[in-house]
Order: C-alpha cells, then sequence, then structure tokens
C-alpha cells in the first residue's frame, strides 16, 4: 500500500524550475532516503508534500490526501522534524512535549500518560524538568523526533535530522527511526550523509529538479558498478556538472 | 480552543523565563513616567516674572499679587520700557514677561481688556506649562471680578473678558504641552506590542519552530493570536500603571472618560500587534525585527510624534512624514481625552485614521504571511 504517491509533480519558481516532473511512490513502513545535493529541489518537493506549498502542476497523495487540495487534512496525518531540530530551548523536556502534544490534538486526559511513556522510551526520566537549551545536541536531536511522532503519524518527514551531530549519536538515532519503521510509521528522509544512505530501505537521488535514480541501495551500486553509496552519489553528481557545461 | 491555550501558556513560560526582559518590560513605563514627568514638573516652580504695566491700577496690582502668591511665579522686577522684554528673556533673567495694555482696570470694568504674555519657546513645554498656569490665574481674576460684580450689583452685570493674548518668542506657533503622560503610552505600547511580537514572531523563524508549527494542523491564525495574545496582557499591565503613576503621582488626572480613554488604548494596541506581526513576516530574523522596530518605528515616533518636539513646529517635510506615524494620532487623541476632557465624536478623525491604519497593517500581514509559504 503506498503512503505517498507522486505523479509528475513540478514546481516553477519564475523561469526557475525547482522540482521538474517527479514522479515516485512510497510504500507504508518503508524507510525512504530523499538524497540530493543542496538547490537539487529537496526541500522544495518536500514542502510540497507537506502542504506548505503548492505545486505549479501534477499531484500528488499523501496518506491517502490529496496534497493541492486537501493538505490541511495532510497535515493531520504527518510528522515534521527540521533540520534545526526546531524545539522551544527555554521551556523543559515535558513542557515540549506537553505543547506539542497540544498542537496535535492529543486529547488533555491522555498527555500525562504520552509524556510519561515518551520519556522512558528515549531514557530521559531524570531530564524531565531540564531545559531544552541545556540538553547536549544528540539528545536533542531524539527528543525533537519523539515529539514529531507523538501523535503516531503515518509518515514523518525529517529533513537533514543528524546535521552537525557525532557518529555515534547518529548511529543511535538511526535505531530510533528503525523502531518508529517497526511500529508502522511510514520514515521520508532527506540527508548528506551517504552512510545513512545505506540504512534506507530505498533511495532516490535528485539532481537538478529531476530524480536520476531511485531504488534500494543495493541495486543502486550494482547498477552504477561501485561499492558505495557514496561512489552512486559522485557518478550522479558529477554527470550533473558535465551536463551543465 | 485547546491548542491556542496550550501556546499562550507556552508564550507565557517564555516570557517569564526571561527575567531581564520581563523586568525591563515591566519597569519601563515607570522610568519613563518618572524621568519624563519630573523633568517637566519642576522647572515650572518658582519661575521669575518680569511685568511691563503702564496702567499702575488696582486691576494689574491684583493681578501681579495673584501671580506672585501662586508657587509658579516669584515677581523678579518691573520693566520701564517694552523694549525691555526681549532683552530680559534673552539673558535668561526671567521666564515670563506679562504685559498688560494701557487702562487695564477701566477696560475690565467695560468688559475688556487685554494682557500679553510673552515667554520664551525655545523650551516649548515649560513655555507652554508657564502660559497655561498664568492664563488660568488670570481667567480666575474674571470669574472672581464678575461674581463680586452679581453680588454687588444684581443680575444685570455681565462676565469681564480679560484677552489673554500669549505671544512665544522664537518658537511662536508652539503647541503641545501634557505630552508627557500620552507620549509614554504611545511609546510603552509600540514598544511592548510593535517590537517585543515582532521579536518573538522572529525568533520562532529564526529556531526552525515556525517551519514545525505551519506544517502542523495548527491554522496560521492561530498562531498569530496565540504570539500576540500575551503582549495584550502585558500591554495592560502596562497601561494601568502608567496611568495609575500619571494621576497619584504625576497629578495628571483623566479629564475625559477612562472607558474611552481605555478604548482608544485598546484600538492602538491592536494597531500596533498587527504591525509587529507585518514586521515579524517580513524579516527574517531576530536583529532585523528589532531593528525595524526601533529604527523605522521607535526613532520616529520619539522625535516627530510630538514627544519631544511640537509637530506643529517642525519643518513641512517632517509634518508630512510625521501624519503617518500611528503614535502621532494616538497621542493626539489621549491628550484630548485624558487634558481636554473631550468626547469621542471630538477625536472621531484620530480614531478613523488608527482604525484604518490597523485594518490596513492586519490586511497587509494576511497577505504577506499567504505569500511567504507559497
Amino acid at each position: 500500500m503506498s503512503v505517498i504517491k507522486v505523479e509528475n509533480l513540478t514546481k516553477h519558481f519564475g523561469n526557475f524550475i525547482a522540482v521538474n516532473n517527479i514522479t515516485f511512490q512510497v510504500e507504508k513502513g518503508e524507510i525512504f532516503g530523499f538524497l540530493g545535493v543542496n538547490g537539487a529541489g529537496k526541500t522544495t518537493a518536500m514542502r510540497m508534500l507537506c502542504g506548505l506549498s503548492q505545486p505549479t502542476s501534477g499531484s500528488g497523495t499523501v496518506a491517502g490526501y490529496d496534497i493541492a487540495s486537501q493538505s490541511e487534512d495532510v497535515k493531520k496525518h504527518i510528522g515534521y522534524m527540521s533540520q534545526k531540530f526546531a524545539l522551544y530551548e527555554d521551556l523543559k523536556v515535558w513542557e515540549n512535549m506537553r505543547l506539542y502534544a497540544g498542537i496535535y490534538g492529543v486529547p488533555r486526559s491522555e498527555i500525562p500518560a504520552v509524556i510519561d511513556r515518551m520519556l522512558a522510551a528515549l531514557g530521559f526520566e531524570s531530564e524531565k524538568n531540564t531545559l531544552v537549551k541545556e540538553l547536549p545536541l544528540g539528545w536533542k536531536q531524539k527528543l525533537a523526533f519523539s515529539v514529531s511522532i507523538i501523535h503516531r503519524p503515518e509518515i514523518v518527514f525529517l529533513d537533514e535530522p543528524t546535521g552537525g551531530v557525532d557518529p555515534a549519536a547518529r548511529r543511535q538515532f538511526w535505531e530510533f527511526i528503525y523502531k518508529a519503521a517497526d511500529e508502522g510509521i511510514t520514515v521520508f528522509v532527506t540527508t548528506h550523509y551517504m552512510d545513512e544512505a545505506e540504512y534506507c530501505h530505498r533511495v532516490s537521488i535528485m539532481v537538478d529538479g529531476r530524480i536520476e535514480a531511485l531504488d534500494t541501495p543495493a541495486r543502486l551500486k550494482q547498477q552504477f558498478s561501485v561499492a558505495s553509496m557514496d561512489d552512486v552519489f559522485t557518478k550522479l553528481a558529477r554527470k550533473a556538472e558535465g551536463g551543465e557545461q | 480552543m485547546k491548542t491556542f491555550f496550550s501556546f499562550v501558556k507556552k508564550e507565557f513560560l517564555y516570557i517569564f523565563r526571561d527575567i531581564p526582559t520581563m523586568i525591563i518590560l515591566l519597569l519601563f513605563p515607570i522610568l519613563m513616567i518618572i524621568l519624563f514627568g519630573f523633568g517637566i514638573n519642576t522647572e515650572v516652580r518658582d519661575t521669575r516674572v518680569a511685568v511691563f504695566d503702564p496702567s499702575r491700577d488696582v486691576a494689574t496690582q491684583e493681578l501681579v499679587n495673584r501671580l506672585s502668591a501662586s508657587e509658579y511665579f516669584v515677581i523678579d522686577r518691573y520693566l520701564s520700557d517694552i523694549s525691555e522684554a526681549e532683552k530680559v528673556l534673552k539673558k535668561g533673567n526671567v521666564g515670563l514677561v506679562v504685559v498688560f495694555s494701557n487702562n487695564f482696570n477701566e477696560n475690565m470694568q467695560r468688559g475688556s481688556a487685554s494682557v500679553q504674555l510673552i515667554t520664551d519657546g525655545s523650551d516649548p513645554n515649560t513655555a507652554s506649562s508657564l502660559a497655561n498656569y498664568a492664563t488660568a490665574i488670570i481667567n480666575q481674576l474674571a470669574v472672581d471680578h464678575a461674581q463680586l460684580a452679581t453680588n454687588v450689583g444684581g443680575n444685570n452685570s455681565r462676565l469681564p473678558i480679560i484677552n489673554c493674548q500669549f505671544k512665544l518668542l522664537y518658537n511662536p506657533t508652539m503647541k503641545g504641552a501634557y505630552n508627557t503622560v500620552p507620549g509614554v503610552l504611545g511609546l510603552v505600547l509600540m514598544l511592548i506590542c510593535t517590537m517585543m511580537t515582532s521579536i518573538s514572531i522572529a525568533r520562532e523563524k529564526e529556531t526552525g519552530t515556525m517551519e514545525v508549527l505551519l506544517v502542523s494542523p495548527v491554522k496560521p491564525i492561530t498562531i498569530i493570536l496565540s504570539k500576540t495574545a500575551p503582549y495584550f496582557v502585558l500591554s495592560l499591565v502596562n497601561l494601568a500603571t502608567t496611568l495609575l503613576l500619571s494621576i497619584f503621582v504625576l497629578k495628571v488626572p483623566v479629564a475625559g472618560s477612562l472607558t474611552l480613554l481605555v478604548g482608544l488604548a485598546m484600538l492602538f494596541i491592536f494597531l500596533c500587534l498587527s504591525l509587529g506581526v507585518l514586521i515579524s513576516i517580513v524579516a527574517p530574523s531576530q536583529i532585523v525585527a528589532m531593528l525595524v522596530s526601533a529604527v523605522v518605528m521607535m526613532m520616529p515616533t520619539i522625535l516627530l510624534a510630538g514627544l519631544i518636539f511640537p509637530v506643529e513646529n517642525m519643518p513641512l517635510i517632517l509634518q508630512v512624514i510625521a501624519q503617518i506615524l500611528p503614535a502621532k494620532w494616538f497621542i493626539e487623541a489621549v491628550r484630548n481625552v485624558m487634558i481636554k476632557g473631550v468626547g469621542i465624536s471630538a477625536i472621531s478623525q484620530e480614531v478613523l485614521v488608527l482604525s484604518g491604519m490597523a485594518v490596513m497593517f492586519l490586511a497587509m500581514s494576511v497577505k504577506k504571511f499567504n505569500k511567504r509559504i507559497e
């Protein structure tokens, strides 16, 4: 069952084509890597999927809702984590949880239980009353992720969720992602780290607004006859540079 | 609604955890009132007065005595020639010159006498206070005389008119006393509503939380309303402190309707909040939001809205610029309600302009906001 279906999705900004006719599907429970250099159109595509931006042409559904006409319904069924780990720094850990639970309409009577469960899952029981600004970056990241799935969304969008975090913390973070996927949450993730691309079930690579490659990491490596995703990426990026000349 | 309250709660937590900012917000109006208020009040006491009196009759003598008896004036000297008036003012020997007309008493009995007050207009606030106090004393004399005449001679006597001519040297069209309280009120509300709101929304953009909020099912209007609600409450607290201080410490009473005054303040708060929201939507970061509010809005408000210099005395171009400042209209209206005690009909123009500006800012915010998401 596809939870994200996109057909010929295109976005123009004046004469500039940010997203050029992309088509893909993401299955339920899948971890879908969305790769591309800066400016390739990843963010624009993701903003359209989240209902923040109207497509110029083409269509798509997320969690069964049309991204152009039902963006408010889309928003109720997705989670979103920005690359800045957008948490309120001057609020305590549990206050952040309570706020986002309120935003996503978790019933008031259930909020304390939800907070306790999240603290336990994160191993944060002792940090319940700590201000978020006092947490180390890796902890903030884990907290931001749990907060983004506080309402058990069908899909969670992660926009470069591991930027600036050390490798150990990144690996730990991916364990969280796997756990969420096991619980049936589809994960749509953009990243710069090619080792992380290997962790995804399937990856797409965007170059200049188009999707140039889309498959499992193993088959992509086979297709380009290279040893790592890093090499796949380099080959595609070089092709794009060549095409511009 | 539930979302709205969890937001407002968060916003209050944010304000209360930032203790230095909160202290500034709550103490600022008090400081301003005390600084501006006492700065003006102390200067006016015991002003030295020069008198030019060609009549030398009972009426002029009584007037001089009354002036001298008040706490504001001390009679310093009599001038032998009118030409000395400018000299003594220029030297700063005296703050006020009182010039009586010839045959003052006789003219007053007949119904109309004139007296001229000359002050140094280069310090407009002091000059205007002096003129107001002196005029009040002179008019009281006229009223007392009329009453006396009525008691003695039956009801056929009428109120003698003393034409009080007020002449300002160096700054002839000066108006704009009692600026302190209305001015401070305008400034404080502008600071809290416009500057703090725009900074707090810009902060969410900077930290990325705004993006997360926009992806969430929360409606943009709920976000905006919940961001502005706490500052609305804070402004009301500041409004109350400012008014209480002005009434009980500065002894500036509210001459007009208190309800009208509060209503007017609410309209201005609404306008400032809309403006703050607009600035924050346009500004990419907290620093820009702060600079725009401070440099583009606060500075002109302090300088051009009649808080320090009366608008009427500025060069034409600055007067035109002053017209587009929301605070100018607010200060004008508050001054009328608070000091002159007029009703709503007398300030309808100001109310209309303020409402128009508020609606315009709000419409622009909504338009910009939608465009930005796109």
